[in-house]
């Protein structure tokens, strides 16, 4: 063992040594001074140390926010509208729960302070009072109707459907990073199947580029019956990216969530949303991001900032490495980033096919200014 | 302190005295064997549910404390560690796996085996038949059967540690598909085989402990014992055993389609699944991973009022014993339990807001999870009221009790923002819920069970617990519980995830370094004065003060009127009669007044 260890060890062992022989010696003087006596004083220390801990606690608590708030997201605003929408529903429910925390807590170190032990008074013989009983059975209904009002007024405003000419974005877990993919000129996104996926030719996520024939294995690798696949020419043009996931200020953004391989989440902190990512069943949540990536560096005085992606579902041992990133963006910002893309089906067969996949790559980008304009005038 | 003076009138009858000590009921004769290993015996298999569940809890606790030492010091090595952990800890550092694997047995150890097995295997096997006035349980050999299944559950779960690959590490609520492919985690492997046999014996143990729980109660309660006059303790184990054998079932199939995905080829719980370490599209297709989470959940929150439950029961009562009051609004304590009860099975979705759920169906659960905070509200309110005017004795079991309740409320309070849908979209596995529920079901139920262990450890050893370093670990901990978990609620706000090992890659997450150093320190802290209770503990079973009274606290109900340390079938003669409530405290004058006593002729009516 080492140095550090024994020394550790050893301050333990002498801790409670020291503990130990507090704790006889207390014994022996209750001994001493009687029983009775020494239940007294030791009443009356807990009960001082009730308030002490309530007075403490309390100035605790404001401390503790003075000097956390800060470092949570709450200073800045929200980076989406149902951001905003959950900030205040945040700020509705501390409040109501912030009143009832007080005034519980103080009257419960109140109460065992003022009324310890003393052998002049005998407790008060209080069984039970109706009154009272429903007081306090309809008050907590009714914040809590408050509090379930408002909560599912925002929650049905977020999970309602998104707006029809919101932009649409897939974003794929895996073990342990993200997949990005955007539709082409088409708007739409090709199939795909996940026994299709090969990394080797760079199709991450399966999409069917030609038409295969995949034999189905069970676990031991027999053969069980086969797949006839047809090429899904809407795929051809669809852009994959696992470096971050580009959106546009202002403009409506679905994401399409999977997994390929366990459960992963979603987690957008600065937009305050989340989504699990489910093999085998795609969920979705839709956002509108309210400030790109240079203005919140502003805003937060951060000039490192990044929106980041965060897996909240425990996923394996790589779990808390799987950052993603996402860069928001002005609408001609993203119009160059696009262009600048190459679909994933044209990364893959580069000749002789290229040249119809980078025409799709230019369309896309033209296809995307129409998507954007559409946008654009639609949620004047 | 002394305990033995604090009740008011030690000359009140109570049903024996303490020269009958010796005349214990013997139901047949009794070896080492019979009597310690494999006794029969409620108030044995009590005790030895609580050493496996100490046994347990430190080992837990031990866990976090290595889990917090990577959190805190996530850019530091410790060579010592490795002296002391082996492969655990190679080069003085502990791995993701390794990491993972004590996040997860941390996660069920306390939550099953310390919380579930060890607060209810405890206090309902040694209070039943004490409380209701019985000489044992319905089936003393079901009950015995219980406490082997729990220990043979405990070895099983034990041995995953040694197995070469490790124990499970996919997180304490196990979900598929990284609990149902060996590939999909190297703690996926045998020790996700050995964690399912031993949860699936756990909750063989349950169902045998829960069945007996239930038919006691509802068979074997003394003359005039009715159901009204019962201590709100037998309540709510009451109720704790018919949540566990309506739920446990459930979490149990769920287990074993697991096990079916694993080893069956069946695909309950898989579907389109492509593993990036073997490039291979597995042959599973349409299974559902969100089905197991709806079994896992139906027994996954009733779960939290099972651990809770028990911890209401004995703070009910030993704040009422030792406020001199009784509690305060009874038949609303025990509609509260069965409300509770009740809607702890409608709202388990609230799990799952972010699975995908249809919105509609997440606004129903929204509203009944919000709904448990009354019958929880009023409970509250009722404890409070129980101590207005009171005339309180601070025993370590009152701490303990009051110490319960301020946690219950803190960390009720925050149940009410995860439990709803808006906030728990941003919240969710965030630092907000594992301050919310260690809070409300881990430390909170804890001290339910250190109030619990405080107060009947007289009963059950016939000594006192050392009162100094009683009040050490009650202070210590209360405190330390506070500054450990009231801080993650801010980490929690700004959306830091839970499971991770190092923040320190993240612009969002890495200014929390400091603060998560604090934890760590402070957690460490809070781990040694458990040790010292530990130490209180075993030290007084042989060396702690004797206990020279029947009745040292001053109590009304049965219990106390066993000998001092009642042998196997409880009272020597007869089983005391009850003829009142349990809570006749300060009453016409008088301190307290037995269940045992009849109601006098000019008794005023409560």
């Amino acid at each position: 063992m080492t140095t550090t260890g024994i020394l550790l060890l050893a301050i333990l062992i002498l801790g409670f040594l020291i503990t130990f022989q507090i704790a006889k010696a207390s014994e022996y003087v209750s001994v001493l001074k009687g029983e009775k006596k020494a239940f007294e004083q030791n009443n009356r220390i807990n009960a001082f140390l009730m308030v002490v801990f309530l007075v403490l606690g309390l100035v605790g608590v404001w401390w503790c926010n003075k000097m956390l708030y800060p470092k949570t997201l709450m200073p800045y605003p929200a980076a989406s509208e149902h951001g905003k929408n959950i900030d205040t529903m945040l700020m509705i429910t501390i409040a109501i729960t912030g009143i009832v925390f007080v005034i519980t807590q103080v009257l419960l170190f109140w109460f065992a302070f003022k009324y310890q032990h003393s052998e002049k008074r005998t407790a008060f013989y209080y069984p039970h009072n109706n009154k009272l009983e429903v007081l306090w059975t309809t008050v907590p209904a009714i914040a809590l109707c408050v509090l379930v009002g408002f909560g599912l007024f925002y929650w049905f405003r977020m999970t309602g459907d998104a707006p029809e000419n919101a932009m649409q974005v897939e974003i794929t877990g895996k073990q342990f990073g993200w997949i990005y993919r955007y539709p082409g000129k088409d708007n739409t996104f090709g199939k795909k199947y996940y026994r299709n996926i090969d990394e080797a030719t760079g199709n991450q996520l399966g999409l069917l580029w030609t038409d295969t024939t995949i034999i189905k294995k069970d676990r031991d690798n027999n053969p069980v019956g086969e797949a006839k696949l047809k090429a899904d020419p809407a795929g051809f043009d669809d852009l994959v990216d696992n470096t971050a996931m580009y959106l546009v200020k202002g403009v409506p953004v679905k994401l399409i969530i999977n997994s390929r391989d366990v459960i992963h989440d979603v987690g957008l902190p600065h937009f305050r949303l989340k989504m699990d990512a489910v093999p085998g069943t795609p969920t979705t949540m839709w956002f509108t991001p309210q400030y790109t990536t240079e203005e919140m560096k502003k805003i937060t005085n951060n000039p490192k900032f990044e929106y980041e992606i965060s897996c909240d579902q425990m996923c394996g041992n790589g779990h808390y490495s799987m950052r993603g990133v996402i860069k928001v963006v002005t609408p001609e910002e993203f119009i160059l980033w696009k262009a600048k893309m190459k679909p994933a089906y044209a990364i893959a067969f580069p000749a002789p096919e290229a040249a119809k996949p980078a025409a799709d790559s230019t369309g896309a980008a033209a296809g995307v200014k129409d998507t954007l304009k559409t946008v654009a005038s639609s949620h004047k | 302190m002394s305990n033995e003076a604090l009740h008011g009138h030690p000359e009140v009858v109570t049903t024996h005295d303490v020269h009958h000590d010796e005349h214990h009921v013997h139901h047949h004769k009794e070896t080492f064997i019979t009597k310690y290993v494999f006794s029969q015996d409620h108030k044995m298999i009590a005790k030895q549910f609580l050493i496996t569940g100490m046994v347990w809890g430190i080992l837990g606790g031990l866990m976090s404390v290595l889990f917090r030492l990577q959190l805190g010091y996530p850019d530091q090595t410790f060579p010592w560690l490795e002296d002391i952990l082996g492969r655990w800890a190679k080069g003085g550092k502990i791995s993701a796996e390794n990491y993972y694997a004590l996040v997860t047995m941390h996660g069920t150890v306390l939550v099953f085996f310390v919380l579930t097995g060890g607060l209810s295997g405890t206090f309902a096997n040694f209070l039943i038949p004490l409380q209701i006035g019985a000489r044992d349980m319905a089936s003393p050999f079901m009950n015995m059967l219980s406490y082997w299944f729990f220990f043979g559950a405990s070895v099983v779960m034990v041995s995953s540690l040694f197995i070469q690959t490790g124990p499970f590490s996919g997180g304490w609520t196990a979900y598929p598909p990284l609990s149902a492919l060996g590939d999909a985690s190297p703690g996926s492997k045998t020790g996700m085989d050995l964690w399912i046999v031993a949860m699936a014996m756990f909750v063989v143990s349950s169902l045998l402990g829960g069945l007996n729980y239930i038919s006691t109660v509802l068979n074997m309660r003394t003359k005039g014992m009715a159901m009204t006059r019962m201590p709100l303790t037998m309540w709510a184990l009451f109720f704790t055993a018919v949540l566990g054998v309506l739920s446990f079932p459930v979490l149990l199939s769920g287990f074993i389609l697991l096990l079916f995905d694993r080893h069956g080829g069946t695909s309950f719980y898989l579907s389109d699944i492509y593993i990036t370490a073997t490039k291979q599209a597995l042959p599973n297709e349409g299974g559902s991973a969100i089905l197991y989470q709806h079994l896992f959940w139906f027994l996954g929150h009733p779960e939290v009022y099972i651990i809770l439950l028990p911890a209401m029961g004995m703070a009910s009562e030993i704040i009422s014993i030792n406020a001199r009051k009784p509690i305060f609004g009874y038949m609303a304590m025990v509609g509260s339990i069965f409300a509770i009860t009740i809607l702890a099975f409608l709202v388990w979705a609230h799990h799952m807001f972010v699975t995908g759920l249809n919105p509609f169906l997440g606004s129903v659960f929204v509203l009944l999870t919000l709904l448990i905070a009354v019958p929880s509200a009023i409970k509250v309110f009722n404890w409070l009221t129980t101590i207005w005017k009171a005339n309180i004795r601070f025993t370590p079991g009152m701490m303990f009790a009051l110490g319960f309740v301020s946690l219950f409320i803190s960390g009720g309070l925050t149940g009410i923002f995860l439990g709803n849908s808006t906030l728990d979209i941003h919240l969710h596995d965030t630092y907000f819920v594992i301050a919310h529920f260690h809070i409300v079901m881990g430390v909170s139920a804890f001290f339910g069970m250190f109030a619990g262990v405080y107060h009947w450890f007289p009963k059950m050893y016939g000594r006192f617990l050392n009162n100094t370093m009683a009040y050490i670990h009650f202070w210590v901990t209360l405190a330390g519980a506070y500054l450990i978990f009231w801080p993650m609620h801010y980490e929690g706000l700004a959306g830091m995830p839970r499971r991770y090992l190092d923040y320190s890659g993240w612009e969002s997450f890495k200014h929390f370094a400091e603060l998560n150093k604090f934890i760590s320190t402070v957690a460490m802290i809070v781990f040694a004065v458990q040790l010292m209770f530990l130490f209180n503990f075993f030290y007084s079973i042989f060396k702690g003060r004797k206990v020279t009274t029947q009745n040292p606290w001053g109590a009304t109900t049965l219990e106390w009127t066993t000998p001092i340390r009642p042998g196997h079938g409880n009272w020597p003669g007869e089983i005391p009669e009850v003829h009142r409530w349990a809570y006749d405290y300060s009453k016409d004058g008088r301190d307290f007044i037995p269940q045992t006593e009849p109601i006098g002729p000019n008794e005023s009516k409560h």
